[in-house]
């Protein structure tokens, strides 16, 4: 796994940028959402992979007795706070989409720029 | 060898996918993907050893969310949206902020440095906490006792969120019994009824497993809610939402949706009482490991129940608001009726 050193980083990044360019072009409001949860997960591998340690394997103690190995664990820590926050996330996200369909059912449209000209004609 | 052979397959797949998902101009195609990325994204945490995330990872991004997703998308169009042509702005704002952020990384450990920071203070601690805690699944005991704050508040979080959802899309009582003759449920799918009706039983089951077995192994009351979730949710989609109420009714799943975070909170209390802080489970017992494991199963317990009923709740007020609002359109606009059939059996694949 050292071997790719820091090029993982990089891939989390690419994805992350990917989800944030998603965000900011697209016009339908779904997409958005998309976006969005496309850059949580890109965060959530960024994070788990920061407790990796080569040679380990996953936090669940295995008897070292019967073996005669001391194993090396990686980090429970980081697995913890995204284990929970993906919970969080699809919480979230389901309370985005809602709003998303009440949107839909008073403007009669999700698309950005819709919702935008009819509140500017609304307003003058 | 091997491990870098999958690393490298997993992370172009990844990449591949989250480029369709920008190139695709119909939505729909992009909330799939956006499932076989959750799903690919499991398959990588596997391989960083994180067993726990990716079980929960499979379960919500590539099941619970897809399916919101789908239902919100039943409502709104899905169709082609304008060309998607490259947008200079967001596309310099994106390399800028990229470059910072990678050139940000080249101070970071190496993948799989043992030396690295997030190894040191408290991890070593939590790895050796099976004789202050005594579970295996070293991910539960941090998630449950030693964590057991950050988990209460993020167990409210989805309780709060899930409040949310029925305040915004709850239809009233009228109208709801007017959407339940109106459901049309798809049993008549007979190859998708035989095969649920032999995969419903053993995914509650699994479910059941997943909770119980948490302390042993991968599992834990997040991903138990979760599957138990989907499990009555393919039930429901298969028979109704009329039929699925008679097994668990709205009253008996708020119960349990508020009771899961009130056995948490209670729990913690219940500490205090018997003179220890909150959330010290050692106290419950004469043996303090054997109090620690009935701490972590009675707060495991309270996180599945509440998880599992928001999910559901969630589910219904999503379905109960497109078939009002697909409704209202049909007779508005009067679309044809395979535009109606439409979003429900999308939902299913």
């Amino acid at each position: 796994m050292t071997a790719l050193g820091h090029f993982n980083y990089f891939i989390f990044i690419i994805l992350m940028m990917i989800g944030f360019y998603i965000v900011m072009s697209r016009s339908h409001l779904v997409l958005k959402l998309i976006g969005l949860s496309l850059f949580q997960t890109s965060i959530f591998i960024f994070y788990i992979s920061l407790g990796k340690v080569s040679g380990g394997t996953a936090p669940v103690l295995i008897d070292t007795a019967l073996t005669g190995t001391t194993q090396a664990y990686s980090a429970p820590l980081p697995h913890v706070l995204i284990l929970t926050a993906i919970v969080v996330g699809v919480a979230t996200t389901a309370v985005g989409l809602a709003l998303v369909m009440r949107i839909h059912v008073a403007y009669g449209g999700v698309l950005e720029v819709d919702l935008l000209k009819q509140d500017l004609d609304d307003a003058t | 060898m091997i491990t870098l052979l999958t690393d490298v397959i997993v992370l172009s797949l990844l990449i591949a996918t989250a480029l369709g998902m920008v190139v695709m101009r119909n939505v729909f195609s992009a909330a799939m993907l956006l499932g076989i990325f959750s799903l690919l994204s499991a398959l990588f945490f596997v391989s960083l050893d994180a067993v726990d995330v990716a079980f929960t990872e499979a379960a919500i991004g590539a099941g619970m969310s897809l399916i919101l997703m789908l239902t919100a998308l039943g409502l709104t169009d899905t169709g082609l949206q304008q060309r998607s042509r490259l947008q200079w702005g967001p596309l310099v704002l994106v390399s800028l902020t990229g470059l910072a952020l990678i050139y940000g990384t080249l101070d970071l450990p190496l993948l799989g440095d043992v030396t690295a920071p997030v190894h040191q203070h408290v991890v070593p601690r939590y790895l050796d906490s099976y004789h202050e805690v005594g579970l295996l699944n070293l991910v539960t005991a941090v998630l449950a006792s030693y964590r057991g704050f950050d988990t209460l508040g993020e167990t409210f979080v989805v309780f709060t969120a899930g409040i949310a959802v029925m305040g915004l899309l709850n239809p009233d009582r009228d109208t709801r019994a007017l959407i339940r003759e109106s459901d049309r449920p798809m049993y008549h799918h007979t190859i998708l009824v035989v095969i649920s009706r032999l995969f419903i039983p053993l995914i509650l089951l699994f479910a059941l497993y997943v909770q119980f077995h948490g302390d042993f192994g991968p599992g834990g009351g997040f991903q138990a809610g979760v599957i138990f979730a989907t499990g009555l949710i393919l039930y429901a989609m298969l028979y109704g939402t009329r039929h699925a109420e008679r097994v668990i009714n709205p009253t008996t799943r708020n119960v349990i949706m508020s009771g899961g975070v009130w056995l948490y909170a209670f729990t913690g209390v219940t500490a205090m009482i018997l003179g220890g802080e909150f959330l010290n489970y050692s106290v419950f017992m004469q043996d303090a490991v054997q109090g620690q494991h009935y701490g972590v199963f009675l707060v495991e317990l309270g996180v599945g129940m509440t998880v599992a009923m928001v999910m559901l709740s969630m589910f219904y007020a999503f379905s109960e608001y497109l078939l009002d609002h697909t409704q209202d359109i049909i007779q508005d606009k009067s679309l044809s009726a395979s535009g109606f059939s439409r979003p429900a059996s999308e939902e299913h694949q």
